[in-house]
This record gives structure tokens, sequence and C-alpha cells, in this order.
């Protein structure tokens, strides 16, 4: 990579501002942290995909004709764990969070830039370890490591799966006090906390969600490698212990987990909806306390995930509660996105599709939710595909359609290339449609009573699995289509300039890519978030500036 | 959003001499050293929930099982236990010392307290190891080969000395750290790498120290005192 001549034309950015492999793996620059995060994320999406494209195909037919029963453990399982913890937990915080909060908040960095790279490095060994538990036969507990099933009678390699999540689970601790301390400490004169764009306030709750989680978790996680590894038992009641209170503690965690995947994408919409309606968001510290809220009450609620296993009935009646608690704040958000575009002048520009497919489906899935924290409800669908279904609309209609969201709002920042806008409609419609027909007949394939986690099924469910299956193919090309587009715009696609879509954050007033210390000058804010008055006046200066 | 009539904050973002490196993406050492408070009592917070997982689990189960408790505890080491809960707490005195050296500017007194408090952190991990290996050699680590004479829960006892081995191996992790995080700081606090300005990365380990010693006054009663009714403490 010894050009003579450097492009003259391109002004310096973090993109050319070095050259070759060890100026990336060595960086500390947090855009560029972000890029490798993307890189490796996206792989490991890719891999949990293909997962997933195992399945429906296995599915099409009732009988289990691609693959056996264990065979179609391992593969559900490598899908959950991939998707949970390589792919949904790390992609929006770890990339565009990594990219945009300092940004967003007029800083140089986040507070603690090798931290940044070591929580990077450390993504990549968990990811390691993963792999290789990948390649030498997989697991096949399901994501969720119940014991006494994981750590006594699995036959896949369970200790490599739970070290793989324990080391991960430390990337996103490292990630989550990272952003914690640059909120605090490292924003712009003048940007107090009410000034904040929305997306640093889901983050600052998605972070401490993670500092808090994660290490519950981890200890969880510990404790399953003693018994299963060493035989020092907690859990097994061989050993003395109770299978239930390792559910408590993975619940504790992974409850709290979902939000951890869901806010980040809510911070995402919020900027999004704003942007693309042209106004002010409405209710702008409900919005900003309701992911508070989310981050809060999201830690009571994980009791409802043991409804059926004898957790006493006045406990279930207290989770109970509390989950129906924790949607009022979503639902604070749906309306207030919904009010934001109210009489605001919309735009249908890509990220604004995705934004509103995120609405519906989110909804969708939320009140799907309630369903579930019913008790008596419950326990006529745990277990089912209804389940599937209802979190699939949380996970991929929201987070992944969140992500969708923000990757096509902010591409042209991160690249400073504009994608084709044609092709990027067309995906945003396809994932949409091709979404609802996958997961929509799992709802009914659930309340019919289909279990989850079986490759086998009678044959009168055919032909809900062949509509999810045909679904899947066609949400398959919804993802694809952007892989190409996104890639080739970034040496094809039309120069983006510093703020194509008129949005108010800071970040778009440094030129696309943004220059290594991210502003010329450190910004000085003088008005709140959203001012897109005062967008008006100064576009003209900060294209001249881009 | 920003005017960009903005003046640049730059002439804070040069090196004052004895303050250390101001890192290029802060804007003053206040800053920088605000943030690196922020972030070791953030990581505290995590460290706490982390440990925290074990003593819910050691609550519930003691809760459960008071008799198999009670009788397993008895074959914990009191003495060692009371020595070792000493020396750790001599080394958070040393190591509070030190930090109180630092701040002093006096090199020679910094090196010697962090010094002092390595060889004491050495000296628990130490008597650590030889209660694990008394451990080992009767039979007291739960899993394949695992007796428990006069014990009168045979199905629970192990439960008691796997959150023995769970939680005071977790502080032992900690501990080594600690003792390597230690042995550089040594080596840069001797080579004159901190100043009475700026000695951040002394203040910071001593807060990560004074944590693993507050887990172990948690620990000893816990797993050391408590229902010990078998036979007199003294």
């Amino acid at each position: 990579m010894t050009t003579a001549t450097p492009p003259v034309k391109e002004p310096k950015n973090y993109l050319n501002a070095e050259h070759g492999l060890r100026s990336w793996l060595l960086t500390q620059d947090h855009k560029r942290i972000a890029i490798l995060y993307l890189i490796a994320v996206s792989a490991f999406f890719v891999v949990g995909g293909l997962m997933a494209v195992l399945i429906r195909l296995e599915l099409a037919t009732p009988a289990g004709d691609l693959m056996d029963s264990n065979t179609y453990n391992k593969v559900f399982t490598m899908h959950g764990v991939i998707m949970i913890f390589f792919f949904l937990i790390p992609s929006i915080p770890a990339i565009l969070g990594n990219f945009l909060l300092p940004l967003m908040i007029g800083a140089k960095d986040l507070a603690f830039p090798r931290i940044n790279l070591i929580s990077w490095y450390v993504y990549m060994l968990g990811g390691t370890f993963g792999v290789i538990v990948l390649l030498s036969g997989g697991v096949d507990t399901g994501w969720t490591f119940y014991t006494p099933f994981s750590s006594s009678y699995s036959n896949g390699y369970v200790v490599l799966t739970a070290l793989a999540a324990f080391i991960n689970g430390f990337s996103s601790i490292l990630t989550g006090l990272n952003f914690i301390v640059t909120v605090h400490r490292m924003r712009a004169p003048g940007l107090t906390w009410f000034r904040l764009p929305l997306f640093v306030w889901a983050h600052y709750s998605t972070s401490v969600i993670m500092i808090l989680g994660t290490p519950v978790i981890a200890v969880t996680l510990f404790l399953l490698m003693l018994e299963r590894g060493l035989h020092i038992g907690f859990f097994d009641p061989a050993y003395g212990g109770d299978p239930v209170l390792f559910q408590h503690l993975f619940w504790f965690y992974s409850h709290p987990a979902v939000y951890i995947m869901i806010l980040p994408s809510m911070g995402v919409i919020s900027e999004v909806i704003s942007t693309f309606s042209s106004k002010k968001p409405f209710g702008y510290t409900f919005i900003a306390f309701s992911s508070v809220a989310i981050a809060v009450f999201g830690f009571l609620v994980w009791g409802h995930h043991l409804y059926v296993s004898s957790q006493s009935a006045y406990a279930g009646m207290v989770f109970s509660i509390l989950s129906y608690i924790v949607a009022i704040p979503s639902a604070i958000k749906v309306f207030n996105w919904a009010a934001t575009m109210y009489k605001g002048s919309v735009r249908l520009e890509a990220p604004m599709l995705y934004a509103i497919g995120f609405i519906g489906l989110f909804t969708v899935g939320g009140l799907t939710g309630l369903f579930l924290a019913a008790m008596g409800l419950d326990v006529h669908l745990t277990d089912t595909y209804f389940v599937i279904a209802h979190f699939h609309y949380v996970m991929v209609g929201g987070a992944i359609m969140g992500y969708q969201a923000g990757i096509h709002f902010w591409w042209p920042k991160i690249v400073g290339r504009m994608y084709p806008r044609a092709w990027a409609t067309v995906a945003a419609i396809l994932t949409f449609v091709g979404f609802n027909l996958t997961f929509f007949p799992q709802f009914i394939l659930g309340y019919l009573g289909m279990p989850r986690r079986y490759h086998v099924y009678p044959p009168e469910f055919q032909v809900f699995n062949v509509l999810s299956s045909a679904g899947a193919s066609v949400l398959g090309l919804g993802y694809l289509i952007p892989a190409i587009y996104l890639i080739w715009s970034i040496k094809n696609g039309e120069p983006a300039g510093a703020n194509p879509w008129g949005a108010t954050g800071l970040e778009w007033q440094t030129s696309s890519p943004p220059p290594t210390e991210n502003f010329e000058v450190t910004p000085v804010v003088t008005t709140e978030a959203y001012d897109y008055t005062a967008l008006t006046l100064t576009t003209q200066e900060v294209t001249h500036v881009g | 959003m920003a005017s960009h009539t903005a003046v640049a904050t730059k002439a804070a973002a040069h090196s004052h001499p004895g303050y250390g490196e101001l890192r290029h993406h802060f804007e003053s050492h206040e800053q920088q050293k605000d943030s690196a408070t922020i972030g070791m009592w953030v990581f505290l917070l995590t460290e706490l929930m982390f440990f925290g997982g074990l003593f819910l689990a050691y609550f519930i189960y003691r809760q459960w099982y008071p008799e198999a408790f009670a009788s397993a505890s008895n074959k914990t080491d009191l003495w060692l236990g009371a020595f070792n809960t000493t020396v750790l707490i001599c080394s958070s005195l040393t190591m509070a010392l030190a930090v109180h050296a630092a701040s002093k500017g006096k090199r020679i007194l910094l090196v010697g307290f962090l010094v002092a408090t390595l060889l004491l952190g050495g000296a628990f991990l130490g008597v650590k190891a030889y209660e694990y290996h008394d451990k080992w050699v009767h039979h007291e680590i739960p899993g394949d080969h695992f007796e428990c004479e006069g014990c009168h829960d045979e199905v629970h006892t192990p439960l008691f000395f796997a959150l023995y081995f769970g939680m005071t191996g977790l502080h032992a992790s900690h501990m080594i750290i600690g003792f390597g995080v230690l042995l550089v700081l040594i080596w840069q606090a001797w080579s004159g790498k901190f100043t009475e300005k700026w000695y951040t990365p002394i203040e910071m380990f001593g807060l990560y120290w004074h944590f693993v010693d507050i887990v172990w006054i948690f620990l000893f009663p816990l797993l050391y005192l408590i229902d010990r009714t078998g036979r007199s403490l003294l």
C-alpha cells in the first residue's frame, strides 16, 4: 500500500489518515474501532444467518429430512448464541455507538481509547472460542444453557461455549464503562444533559445495563464452567444444588440483555424519525427518561421467564405486574415517535422506511410480550413458536430494523459516500415484507401448539412453516441487497457531503468522513438538540466547511 | 446547533510539567483525572455485581441448608483465616500510605509502601494456597473425590465447599491480578514516573485493592466465622 501520489482531492479524514493493516489493528480512533467491529460483527451475522437458513430449510417439511435431532439442536443453539452474544449485543453500541457517541457530544474520542481497542480484541477472543466450538462440533443446550442439562448431560462443548460468552461479556462491560465516562466527562462546552441527542440517552441507559447486568451472567457462566468442567456443583441437584437458581441468575442478565439490544435501536429511531420529519421529537424528556426507566425496570422483570419453572405464584404475580409496567416507557416512545411524524414534513428515504417498519414491528413484538407476561396465558404459550415469533419481532423486527435504519442513516457519514437510494428503498420494503411473512405465521403456529426446538412436526403445521421458510428467503434477500450496495458505494457512491439528510446533530457538522480528531474546532453548543430553525441558517456555512 | 464562532480551547491542551502525559482527546488534566476516577468506580460497580451472584447463591443455600453449612464451616481453618484477614487489612493500610506518599511526591516511601503491599498480598496468597492444598489432601474439594468426615448432610455439604472455592477462588484471582499490577507500579514508581501532581494509576489501583480487601472482609465471616457451633471459637 505505498502509493506515491495520494489522491489530491480527498481531504484528510480518519480513513485515509494512515494506511496498512497495522494502522487499523493498533488504532485507538473510535471511528476505526467501529469499523473493526462492523467487519467482525457482520461476519458473525452471516454465520448466524446461515444457521437460520438451515433451520428454515429443515422446517419446510414435517419430517426430519435434512438433519437428525442432534444436529438440529446444535444448529439452533449456535444460531441463538451467535446472534445474541456476537451480533445483537455488540451491533449498534459497538459499531454505531462507538462511531457516533464522541461525534454527537463534540468530543475527540471516547474517554478511554485504549480500553476501546482492548474491548474489540476481547470480543475477537470470545469470537475465536465461538468459532472453535462451531468447527469442533457445536453445542446443543440452546442459548439458555439451562442446568442440569448443560452441566451434566449435554454432548456439546458447553465449557468452551460458556467461555466464549463469558469473555465476550467483558467486551461489552468495557464498552459500557467507556460510554458512561464519556457521556459524563467528554461533552462539549454548552452541551448539557438535556441538550444531548436521544441516541446518547439511549446508549447511556444501555451502558448502565451492560455494566450492572453483564457481570452477573459472567459469574453464572463461571459457576456453570466449574460445575461442568470440575464437578464443583452449584445447580445440579446431584451436587445438592438447585437448577432454578441458574435460571434466576441467567435471566437476571438475559432479560435486561434484551434491552441492551433494543434500547440502542430506539435511540437510532428517535434520530431518524426526527430528521426525516424535520421536526423536534415530540416529548424529548419523555423519550429520554423512558430509556432510563426501561433500564431500571428491565432489571425487575426476569421472573416472567420462570412462570412454569416452579417459581411461586405470588412471585409470578409481582413479576407479571412489573413486566406490564416496563411496557409503559416503551409505549411512550412509540406514541412520541408517531406524534413526531404528525404534521412533520415526512420524507420517505430508506432510513425512514426502516424506522417506520421498526415502529410497526416493535409494536407487535411488544404487545405480544404482554400476552407472555400474563401468567395464565403464558402457560399455554411457553416454549411454543409464539415465543419465537414474539422475540423475533422485537429482536429482528425491532433491533435489526433499527440497526439497518442506523446504518443507512449514518453510512454517508461513515464512508463519505451515498449508496443508491432506490435500491435501499427496495431493500427496506423487502425486509419488511419478508420479515412479516417469516414470523407472523409463527404466532399462529405457536398458538396452535407447535413447540420450539423440534425439527419434526405434525403435517397440519406445514402450511405455516412453508410460509415462514418462503418469507425467510425474501428476508434473506432484504439483507443481501444492502450488503452489496453498501460495499459498492464505498468506492463508487456519490460523495455525500457533510449533511446529506438535513439533520441537526453535531456529527453532521463535521465533514464526511470525519477527520481523525472529529472536529477542526471543538464545537460550542448554544441551543437545544433538534433545532431545525438554526439548521437552515448554518447549512450553507457547514457545506463550505465540509 | 453549535455556533461556529467557537474559540478553540487549545490553550489547556499543552502538557504541563509534572502532570504526566495529557492524552490528545482531553482538554485538561482535571478532565483526564476525573474520567479515570469515574471509570474506576464504574468498574468497581461491575465487580460488585460480579461477586454479587456468588453472595446471592451463598445466602440462598445457607438459608435452605443451615445444618450442612454449620458443620461444613467447621472444616475451615479459623486461625489461618484470621491471619489472612489481618494480613489483608495491613496491606490496605500500606496501600493507603502508598497513595499518601505519592501525593507528597516521596518516591522512596512510595516504593517502600508498594513493596510492603506486594509482600502482604503475597503472604495472603501463600496462606490461601496452603489452605487449598490442605482441602485437597482431605478430599474436601467438591467433585468426584469428595469426602466429608462427620458431616450431617452429605447431599448439601459439598455446596458449602463449592461456594468456598468459588468465592475465595474468584477473590484470589483478583489478588493475583492485583499482584501483577503492583509489580508494574513498583517498577514505574522506582523509575520516577509519578509526581505529586500526577499519580492517578497509584490512586486507581488503591481503589481496586481496597475493593478486593472489602470483599474478603465479607468472605471471612461468611465462610469461617458463622455457625461454628461444633467447637468453641477459642
